[in-house]
C-alpha cells in the first residue's frame, strides 16, 4: 500500500521503526535484545508470544478448576487429540499465506483416510505403507485438481474450495453408505496414533531432535556473525537452544510417565514425532526456499511477485496442492486414532477448526504471515479448550462457544496488526 | 517529426538509440515517429503533459508494449524487447511508480525477489545480504537501520531508493524511473534526486520521467520533451529553462531566449 504513505515527524517514525524491528536486527547485546523484543511486542508484532500466553492463561484456568488437567496422562492425551487440528492447520496455512482460504481439506482429510481404510481391508490387503502413500496420492492429486481450477479459471478459492467440501462429503457418504463405517483392524495404522515409542527410544529421539535443532540455529547464527552481518549475541543462541532442550526434556518426562491405568502407557505417542516432522518440513520449504519465499511475496503483493517474474499459477496450484497433501496425513491420523472411517466425520467442523488453529496461532488471513508453528500452537489452544472444557463436563455447544470466543480474539489482534502496518 | 536539438553534444555511440517508434493503440496515435538517445553515464528526463506518451514510452523500452514501428538500437545493435526479462537480460531496469514492492518480505528479501541465490535448494541468505548490503553502501543509503527489516516499516522515501537500489543490483546498465519523487516530502525528494546522480555518476544511463519541473532541472543532463506522442524537443538542460520545457511541453514550440536558472518566475509544477 504505497499510496497510505503519510510520513508523521521524522522522530515518531523513527520510534515507529525501531519499534517494528525484530529484535535479532537491532541488538548487539542480550540487554538491547530484550529490549528490543519488548518494543516489538508493544508495537503489535509480537510473533508467537500472544498464543504461548494464551496457552499458560487457559492451563491455569483449567489446572484451578481441576486438577487433573496437568497431569502428564491427560496432557500427553491432549497432544494426541490436538494432532488432528494441528496437521489440518499446518495445511490450510498454504492456503492463508496466498489470503486464500481451502474449505475442503476437512472432507479430503476423511477421503484420505477411507481410500487407505479400504485398501488395507481383508479384500485388498495391501500393506500398510502402500496403502498410506496411496491415500496420500490422492488428496495432493485432488489439491491440484482444486488449485487448477481456482488458477486457470481465476475463480475464487473460497467457492471452488466450498463445493470441494460438499463434493467430497458426498464422494465420502457414497463409499460408506448411509451410516456406514470403515474399521480398520491394521496393527501398524492403527499404533500410529495410539502406539508409543520405548522410553528408552523417546529420550535418544527427543536428544537428537535437540541436538539437531541447536545445531543447526547454532551454525546459523555463528555464520552471521562470522560474515559480520548482525546476529543474535550469543548469549541469546545458547538461550535459544537452552530452552529447546528444557522443553524436550518436559515433554519426554511427561510422555515417560505412565498414564494407563490397569496396564502401563508409557513413551512419547508416534503421532508426536509425525507433527514434528510435518512441523519441519513445512518449516523449512517456506523458511528456506525459492517456493516459500514466493509463497510470501504472492501473499504481500502479488503484482510486485509477477512484476518479479514469478509464476503465480504454479506456485498457487502448488500450495493448493501441498495443503490437500498435509489434510492427507492428518486424515490418517484421524482414522488411526479412531480405528475406522465413518460418516460422522464433520469435515465442515475440522475445516473451520483448522482455519481456527492457524489464526489463533498468529497467522494472518489477509495473507503473507505465518508459519507453520503457529498451526501447532493453534492446534494446542483447541486441544486445550477441548479437553479442559471436556475434563469440567461441558456439553460440546459449551466448547464451541469458547474456541469461537478465542477464534475472534485472534482476528480482532491480526486485524488491528494489520492495520497498523498499513497505515505506517 | 523528432525535432533533434541542434546543438546536441556528441555523446558517441549512445547505449540506447529509438529510432522512428510508432505506436497505435486502435485508432489512437500514442507515439509517432519518436527517436530518442540515450547516452552513459548522463541522466535524462522524459517530460509532457498528461497522455503525452511518456509511459507508453518507457513501456516500449522496457518490454511491455511493443512498438509498431521504429528501431531500438542497444549498444549500436539493434534488438528486440519482447518481454521484461528480455529488457532484465539487456541491463534496462525499470523502477515503476507503485514500486513493487512486499510490504512484508524484508529488504534484501524484496531486493533478490524473483532472482534469489540459491545453494543445495536453500535459499543462500548471508550472500544475498552482504551484496544487498554492498549495493546500498554504494549508492549511500544508509538512512535504514537494517537490511532486514521489513519493507513496511520503511518510509516513502527509503522505499524508493530500495526499489532504485534492486534495481542497481542487477549490474543494470540502464535505470527507467517513472515519476520517482512523486509521493515524496521534500527531504526526502532531495536524498532520491542525490541518489540519481550517484547512479549517473557511476557511468549508468538514468531516464526519469517526471512532471516536476524543479526536479528535472536539478537533476538531468538532458531534457526530452514529448507532446502529443510526438518528440518536440531533445536537448542539454543548459539550453532550456523551466518556462521554455512548458512552452514545449504545451504548444511543441518556444520563442523565448533561455534565461539563466533560477531567474524566471516559479512555474511548471504539475500536480
Amino acid at each position: 500500500m504505497t499510496d497510505v504513505d503519510q510520513q508523521p515527524s521524522t522522530a515518531a517514525a523513527a520510534a515507529e521503526a525501531e519499534r517494528a524491528m525484530a529484535p535479532e536486527l537491532v541488538a548487539n547485546s542480550f540487554g538491547d535484545y530484550l529490549r528490543a523484543a519488548f518494543n516489538r511486542v508493544r508495537a503489535g508484532d509480537s510473533g508467537v508470544l500472544p498464543v504461548v500466553a494464551g496457552l499458560l492463561i487457559i492451563s491455569a484456568l483449567f489446572q484451578s478448576l481441576n486438577s487433573h488437567f496437568l497431569t502428564a496422562g491427560n496432557l500427553v492425551n491432549l497432544l494426541i487429540q490436538g494432532a488432528v487440528y494441528m496437521l489440518l492447520a499446518m495445511g490450510e496455512i498454504f492456503a492463508l499465506l496466498l489470503g486464500e482460504i481451502d474449505l475442503s481439506i476437512g472432507f479430503v482429510s476423511g477421503v484420505g483416510g477411507i481410500i487407505m481404510a479400504e485398501l488395507v481391508k481383508q479384500s485388498f490387503d495391501w500393506p500398510w505403507w502402500a496403502a498410506i502413500a496411496v491415500a496420500l496420492i490422492a488428496c495432493a492429486a485432488i489439491g491440484a485438481l482444486q488449485g487448477t481450477i481456482i488458477t486457470r479459471f481465476g475463480l475464487p478459492s473460497f467457492v471452488v474450495t466450498l463445493a470441494g467440501l460438499l463434493g467430497w462429503q458426498g464422494v465420502m457418504l457414497l463409499i460408506l453408505g448411509k451410516g456406514g463405517s470403515l474399521p480398520i483392524n491394521n496393527k501398524i495404522i492403527n499404533d500410529i496414533a495410539s502406539g508409543n515409542l520405548t522410553p528408552l527410544a523417546s529420550w535418544l529421539v527427543m536428544i537428537a531432535i535437540v541436538g539437531l535443532f541447536g545445531l543447526n540455529l547454532w551454525l546459523h547464527d555463528s555464520r552471521r556473525r562470522k560474515h559480520g552481518l548482525v546476529a543474535p549475541p550469543v548469549s541469546v543462541t545458547l538461550l535459544k537452544i537452552g530452552g529447546a532442550a528444557v522443553a524436550g526434556f518436559v515433554v519426554v518426562l511427561m510422555c515417560n510417565t505412565n498414564r494407563g491405568t490397569l496396564v502401563t502407557i508409557q513413551g512419547m505417542p508416534y503421532v508426536v514425532l509425525i507433527v514434528l516432522a510435518v512441523l519441519t518440513m513445512w518449516t523449512l520449504l517456506l523458511g528456506r526456499t525459492k517456493f516459500g519465499r514466493y509463497m510470501y511475496a504472492i501473499g504481500g503483493n502479488p503484482e510486485a511477485a509477477r512484476r518479479a517474474g514469478v509464476n503465480l499459477k504454479t506456485i498457487r496450484t502448488v500450495a493448493f496442492t501441498l495443503c490437500s497433501f498435509t489434510a492427507g496425513i492428518a486424515g490418517i491420523v484421524y482414522a488411526s486414532r479412531l480405528q475406522s472411517v465413518s460418516t460422522s466425520l464433520d469435515g465442515g467442523t475440522l475445516v473451520l477448526y483448522a482455519v481456527a488453529a492457524a489464526v489463533i496461532g498468529g497467522t494472518s488471513l489477509f495473507g503473507g504471515r505465518g508459519k507453520p508453528i503457529h498451526a501447532v500452537l493453534g492446534g494446542l489452544v483447541i486441544a486445550a479448550i477441548d479437553n479442559g472444557m471436556g475434563l469440567q463436563g461441558y456439553s460440546g455447544a459449551a466448547q464451541k462457544v469458547v474456541t469461537a470466543l478465542v477464534l475472534l480474539a485472534a482476528v480482532t489482534i491480526d486485524a488491528f496488526a494489520h492495520r497498523g502496518r498499513a497505515a505506517r | 517529426m523528432a525535432v533533434q536539438g541542434a546543438a546536441e553534444e556528441d555523446l558517441g555511440e549512445p547505449l540506447l538509440r529509438l529510432h522512428g517508434i510508432d505506436k497505435n493503440f486502435g485508432p489512437v496515435q500514442a507515439l509517432v515517429d519518436v527517436d530518442l538517445d540515450i547516452p552513459v553515464g548522463k541522466v535524462t528526463a522524459l517530460v509532457g503533459d498528461n497522455g503525452a506518451g511518456k509511459s507508453v514510452l518507457i513501456k516500449c523500452v522496457a518490454g511491455i508494449h511493443h512498438p509498431d514501428g521504429g528501431e531500438i538500437f542497444w549498444e549500436g545493435r539493434p534488438v528486440h524487447i519482447r518481454t521484461p526479462r528480455d529488457a532484465a537480460a539487456l541491463g534496462i531496469e525499470t523502477v515503476h511508480q507503485d514500486l513493487a514492492l512486499c510490504d512484508n518480505l524484508d529488504i534484501v528479501q524484496n531486493m533478490f525477489l524473483g532472482r534469489e541465490k540459491v545453494r543445495h535448494f536453500a535459499l543462500a541468505e548471508e550472500e544475498m545480504e552482504i551484496a544487498a548490503g554492498e549495493t546500498l553502501r554504494s549508492l549511500a543509503v544508509t538512512t535504514v537501520r537494517s537490511i532486514r527489516q521489513p519493507v513496511a516499516s520503511l518510509s516513502g522515501g527509503q522505499r524508493q531508493s530500495v526499489a532504485i537500489a534492486k534495481a542497481v543490483l542487477w549490474n543494470s546498465k540502464l535505470v527507467i524511473m517513472d515519476e520517482p519523487t512523486a509521493a515524496l516530502g521534500v527531504a526526502q525528494t532531495a536524498n532520491v534526486l542525490e541518489l540519481v546522480r550517484r547512479l549517473a555518476e557511476r557511468g549508468l544511463a538514468v531516464l526519469i520521467i517526471s512532471h516536476n519541473m524543479n526536479d528535472v532541472f536539478e537533476v538531468a543532463d538532458r531534457i526530452a520533451v514529448l507532446r502529443l506522442g510526438q518528440m518536440v524537443a531533445v536537448k542539454p538542460a543548459s539550453e532550456l529553462d523551466k518556462q521554455i520545457v512548458v512552452d514545449l511541453m504545451t504548444t511543441g514550440e518556444s520563442t523565448r531566449e533561455v534565461r539563466p536558472n533560477g531567474a524566471q518566475p516559479e512555474t511548471g509544477s504539475a500536480p
